[in-house]
């Protein structure tokens, strides 16, 4: 039983709009993986909430207009990876939120929770942003679409507007179209786990494999928020498909990566790791992308 | 003959049909619920208690507070035998609810409410003053003078210091030539991690007060609840149903007299204290985390001139098991290699920590850590093949102990090295494991346990039981050792059906302790119960069977020693002639009109023995050196527990006591906040329980030398598998990479400084990020 | 304000059910207290440890993190829902006993209601996927080792392939 003040359940967005414009004190519930942890916990009890739970609408992968990639905020993660539209264009997003939890928790986490929290280690996020994820709002003032790297704030914290509600995350054709990526989650356990760090990589090769034309990077617990490492992506673009490019790319990351000492990670060890997912998340999407890296 | 065979649990079909009864389910709907408040402080004093604004919680019953306690009966929770001897009775150190507060969640005050809402709302909302105190974490810190006490009786917290001295260490080590190999080992405090929680419920019954308890001692339980109240035990009844795990945690006395006193403040009411799995990581026992020095003097021809042991056993809070876990693991390093010059000195030591108490391997865990890889430090030190060296240390063939009289009467070690080898293919990786290099590389490694059988001759053995006749020639079987996971009861009844001669499904084993009504005894522990079981199995079996026998001679005027019972038949011997089937006789002797009888027997057998139990683990690792991560590929245990009663259940034991040693040698640790003492990692997400997913296949395998001293041919089983695989595991890193961490677990943030110490990985940090 | 509640419909272990729910209530609170499902366990109750696994619409969901009123319209399958109209069991519930995967028994309602999941499903699965599959359920007894065996053998024998395990 849980320490929840009211609960008022959503039938469309719309009606989440207004039922969060009635109870502004109200929180967004949606597969409830986090929120009702936290009320059991405390941090949240006594809280009213406005759930999302049933808003079918926004379930499910599709194409969107210009082939951009529309996944439904409350798409559970069992289902983005079953989706055969991720399997095809960003099998790396089905890879790692097949990674989060275990199985019953990817049948009741949702990609939109999973953003919306905020959280660093969420092992959806680190992927969206390498692959220039763009998260579309609804709120009172209708709808609003921001690069997800923009949505994130500060830890915990998203760029949600008052009674606005997230709908959908949408990959840009442009974004994936000719990217092979790949996604290391770095935990304790092979399963059940949080990341003591994420490291989300995507390629796109030259017609003749020789060159990256472009390679993005995004950490989860790399620092407050999941975050890109300009400095690795500048040494990629347009280097040779090599060793030395891969070594050079990792070692970069350290330019934009802060992690903390915390006790679930020191820093010097965080960084340490990153730096070694770096090199195999970039030699991974190569290969994928059809690359041959050298001796 | 039901022993031996690998027949299908006993309780395993209600357990796969969710008909199986665990506490809660047996808790009726109208209870109230109770939660404890747990102190924010590592050290220090309640000033007081503001409880109002909880009151004010509709549904809060009443809310109780370390001050509202009118009596201090202060009580001992270790689940050991009563002692008649004040001298060895357990420290009774506890108290209902305490306002002295010794860590950080110690049991300041509880709230009786309607339900689980209103009782975790009105916790928010008590107000407690502490004067907080400086605290100590570090088991060699808090022996220090001036550390911060935590008991007045015992001097630098020092709660005991036990010596064992063989021969001259001193003059020992003076001898040429010979090898010092010196090291500190240490283990991490761990937790059990039952699957079901603590949980218990209580409430009044006449005069007496009943508490249903998911407990491993129900009859220990019985007498403790009696001392904490202050009441004559015959007063309280404890009830053990079907138990979701317990692995030492719940040999233990934990919330039954807080349950039990609560019941009583609120008029008897059904009272149930479900304690969440956060407070069960840090507010019931954990295992003790102990700190080793060991230091080896080695000859040229590999043996032993001299060896010293101390050990600082970190006893958390409260005394619980006290010095039984440490003076275990330290028993046990003259035993396993014997040697002619031994020093060593135990400690157990008072920190502002959780409490430890029993968990599976009771110490030997720990020691093992220490005295295997410290072995394979000595292998390193001197050039020796591992495998080959223990053979040439371990305790001989005909070794007997001085204290207990336990013999090794059998070539078990190496018999159990054989099996464990071949099983795995030892020699061929060992060889092609050697001299690797690249950043991913194999390893595989050995460690050795020994352990005991039951607890004679420190503390009283004994067993009750009592056999029923029923009119279909079936009985029951009525025993105070309880199931609690093991399949106790499908031992139980094998052993059972094979003295009285019936089939197994004629024996009904009464899986429920209640004790007004079951026979005495103090069950679940020590990796005793199918040794001492089997004892006061057999003696009433043939009790029964005399009693039966005797019967038939009245019915058949055969004499009763040409008679058996086979299969459930009454059988003459001469000739081999069924005279009468066992139901027709129990029908006969309970509704005859000239000579009536309920045919039943019950006996105690006191057990004066102990008995050896001995094996090793082979693991093999994959070490990727950049990632700091292990993969476990293969890992064997082999055991001679003597003759297997169900050798299946024997395997599946082995298995759980596998995974317990694979946590705790690579992932599992309770961590504590420096700067507060305050738990961090309490939860299942954080305390890196291992899944299905960082298991490889388990190989169990067994070495059956009949146990001459048991009345089974059996011995200790359920703790000796956790025993070896940590350090078996570490010694297989350390095969693969040259690198011998010292303290467990064996996980990357470990492995990340020990690699990095080693010069095997760099510190990114120290290289210039760089720029094509 | 004061107790909220929803009369929810659903099915459970096949018979439509309708319960006044109170909003607070989780899914295994219903399950446990309404309709005495008590192979339903509470391990954790913050999804960690799969004690509480039942089957919703098809797939697995921890109750205890599911709100009771979401259970409205969904078809409910818990353990006790698997035993057939004269008592009969299943052939995984026979493999755990076959294969010793029972110990203590609380973990093994919710591991058995992921295996019926994957097996459900009728396809083969490599011994990573079953682990991967069943790495929800954390389990103190049995080193998932029989737990693992008795999936793999009851899937082998569904697909008809005749292999040790």
């Amino acid at each position: 039983m849980y320490d929840i003040k009211a609960l008022y359940e959503a039938e469309s967005v719309q009606d989440a709009i207004r039922l969060l414009q009635e109870h502004p004190q109200a929180q967004i519930i949606a597969g409830g993986s986090d929120v009702l942890v936290q009320i059991r916990e405390g941090r949240r009890a006594g809280a009213e909430l406005v759930s999302i739970f049933s808003i079918d609408e926004m379930r499910g992968v599709c194409y969107d207009a210009d082939e951009a990639i529309r996944i439904g905020s409350l798409t559970s993660f069992s289902h983005i990876a079953a989706s055969p539209i991720i399997k095809d264009k960003i099998p790396v997003l089905g890879e790692a939120v097949s990674l989060v939890g275990g199985p019953q928790i990817r049948n009741i986490g949702t990609i939109g929770g999973n953003t919306c929290n905020g959280v660093t280690s969420a092992d959806s996020a680190s992927t969206l942003m390498a692959w220039d994820a763009v998260v579309e709002l609804h709120g009172p003032e209708g709808v609003r679409r921001l690069p997800i790297r923009d949505f994130y704030i500060k830890a915990g914290v998203v760029d949600l507007r008052p009674a606005e509600l997230q709908t959908a995350i949408l990959i840009p054709k442009v974004a994936y179209e000719g990217y092979f990526g790949h996604y290391i989650k770095y935990a304790m356990r092979e399963a059940m786990d949080i990341a003591n760090l994420g490291c989300s990589v995507n390629a796109k090769l030259s017609e003749d494999k020789k060159t990256l034309v472009d390679a993005r990077v995004a950490y989860g617990v790399a620092g407050p928020v999941p975050m890109r490492a300009p400095s690795a992506e500048a040494i990629a673009r347009d280097a040779a498909v090599c060793r030395e490019t891969v070594e050079a790319f990792a070692r970069a990351v350290l330019y934009d990566i802060h992690p903390r000492d915390s006790w679930r990670a020191a820093k010097a060890f965080r960084e340490h790791i990153a730096v070694e997912l770096a090199k195999r998340a970039l030699t991974e999407s190569i290969e994928r992308a059809g690359g041959v890296i050298d001796g | 003959m039901y022993a031996g065979q690998r027949v299908r649990r006993v309780d395993a079909f209600d357990k796969v049909t969710g008909r199986t009864r665990y506490t809660d389910d047996l808790c009726d709907r109208g209870a109230y619920i109770a939660r404890i408040l747990h102190a924010t402080v590592a050290n220090g004093r309640v000033v007081s208690i503001d409880t109002s604004e909880a009151e004010k919680v509709p549904g809060v019953v009443r809310i109780l507070t370390c001050f509202d306690l009118n009596e201090k009966h202060y009580f001992p929770t270790a689940g050991h035998p009563w002692s008649t001897d004040p001298s060895h009775q357990d420290v009774a150190d506890r108290l209902i609810l305490t306002d002295r507060v010794r860590f950080y969640g110690d049991d300041v005050a509880a709230v009786v409410a309607e339900d689980e809402v209103a009782a975790a709302q009105a916790l928010k909302l008590i107000r407690v003053e502490y004067e907080a105190y400086p605290f100590v974490l570090d088991v060699q810190k808090a022996m220090e003078d001036g550390a911060p006490q935590l008991h007045e009786k015992y001097p630098n917290n020092i709660l005991k210091h036990t010596q064992i001295r063989i021969g001259d260490y001193a003059k020992a080590i003076q001898e040429p030539g010979l090898t010092k190999v010196e090291g500190w080992y240490e283990t991490p405090v761990v937790q059990h991690c039952h699957i079901e929680n603590f949980i218990c419920f209580a409430e009044a019954e006449g005069d007496k007060i009943k508490v249903v308890s998911s407990t491993q001692i129900p009859h220990i339980v019985r007498r403790i609840v009696g001392q904490a109240l202050g009441v004559d035990w015959g007063k309280v009844r404890v009830i053990k149903p079907y138990v979701g795990g317990g692995f030492g945690n719940k040999q233990d006395i934990l919330y039954e007299p807080l349950c039990a006193w609560l019941s009583l403040q609120v008029g008897g009411h059904l009272v149930k204290l479900d304690v969440p799995r956060e407070e069960t990581f840090v507010c019931n026992r954990t295992r003790h985390s102990i700190r080793n020095h060991i230091v080896s003097w080695v000859r040229p021809d590999g043996t032993y001139a001299a060896r010293k042991l101390e050990a600082f056993s970190d006893q958390g809070a409260y005394a619980s098991h006290g010095h039984s876990i440490c003076a275990k693991g330290a028993g046990c390093f003259p035993q396993l290699y014997p040697c002619d010059n031994v020093e060593v000195d135990a400690y157990t030591v008072f920190t502002n920590k959780p409490v430890a108490g029993a968990m599976r391997g009771y110490g030997i865990p720990q020691a093992m850590w220490a005295v295997e890889c410290h072995t394979e430090d000595v292998c390193a030190a001197i050039g020796a093949d591992p495998v080959a060296f223990r053979r040439k240390n371990l305790m001989p063939v005909g070794y007997v102990d001085g204290f207990s009289k336990n013999e090794l009467y059998y070539d078990s070690f190496n018999q159990c090295l054989d099996k464990a080898m071949a099983a795995i293919d030892y020699e061929r990786k060992y060889k092609e494991y050697q001299s690797q290099t690249g950043d991913v590389r194999r390893g595989i490694g050995v460690a050795m346990f020994w352990y005991n059988t039951a607890v004679w001759p420190i503390s009283l053995e004994s067993s009750s039981c009592r056999m029923v006749l029923n009119q279909d020639g079936s009985f029951q079987l009525q025993l105070a050792e309880t199931e609690i996971g093991q399949g106790a009861d499908t031992a139980f009844a094998q052993m059972a059906a094979d003295v009285v001669g019936v089939p197994l499904d004629k024996v009904h084993v009464v899986s429920c302790q209640d004790t007004d009504v079951t026979p005495f005894g103090t069950s679940a522990y020590a990796s005793r119960q199918t040794y001492i079981a089997g004892f006061s199995i057999r003696q009433t079996g043939l009790l029964l069977k005399e009693r039966i026998l005797d019967y038939a001679h009245r019915l058949t005027r055969m004499p009763t020693f040409n008679l058996d019972i086979v299969d459930g038949n009454i059988v003459r011997t001469t000739d081999g002639r069924v005279l009468m089937s066992l139901a027709a006789l129990a029908e006969e002797a309970l509704y005859s009109l000239t000579d009536s009888q309920h045919i039943s027997a019950e006996s105690t057998y006191q057990i004066k023995s102990n008995a050896y139990s001995f094996g090793c683990t082979i693991a093999e690792v994959e070490v990727d050196i950049p990632l700091c991560k292990v993969k476990l590929l293969n890992i064997v245990n082999c055991h001679d527990a003597g003759t297997l009663i169900n050798p299946a259940l024997a395997e599946a034991q082995v298995h759980g006591g596998m995974s317990m040693g694979i946590g705790f040698g690579m992932s599992e640790k309770l961590l504590f906040d420096e700067k507060t003492g305050r738990p961090l990692n309490n939860n299942l997400l954080d305390y890196k329980l291992p899944t299905m997913l960082d298991h490889p296949r388990l190989v169990a395998e067994f070495v059956e030398n009949p146990e001459p001293t048991s009345a089974f041919g059996t011995k200790s089983l359920g703790e000796p598998p956790a025993c070896s695989p940590a350090p078996a595991i570490r010694n297989a890193i350390y095969h693969a990479t040259g690198v011998g961490v010292k303290n467990a677990p064996a996980n990357p943030h470990n492995l990340f400084r020990a690699f990095t110490e080693a010069g095997l990985i760099h510190d990114e940090r120290q290289v210039p990020p760089c720029t094509t | 304000m004061g107790k909220q509640y929803k009369l929810i419909h659903c099915t459970v272990n096949g018979r439509p059910r309708e319960v006044m729910v109170d909003v607070r209530a989780s899914l295994t609170d219903l399950l446990r207290n309404d309709f005495r499902l008590t192979s339903v366990k509470k391990g954790c109750e913050v999804g960690e440890c799969g004690a509480c696994n039942v089957i919703i619409n098809g797939e697995c969901f921890n109750s205890c993190i599911y709100l009771a009123v979401w259970a409205d319209g969904k078809d409910i399958l818990t353990l006790e829902g698997l035993e057939g109209p004269n008592g009969e069991i299943s052939d995984i519930q026979q493999a755990f006993i076959d294969e010793a995967a029972v110990q203590c028994g609380f973990c093994t309602p919710g591991a058995i209601m992921s295996a019926v999941e994957i097996l459900n499903e009728g396809r083969l699965l490599s011994d990573e996927e079953i682990r991967i599959r069943m790495s929800g359920h954390l389990c103190r007894c049995t080193g998932y080792e029989n737990i693992f065996r008795a999936v793999k053998k009851t899937m082998l024998k569904r697909l008809g392939i005749h292999q040790e395990v």
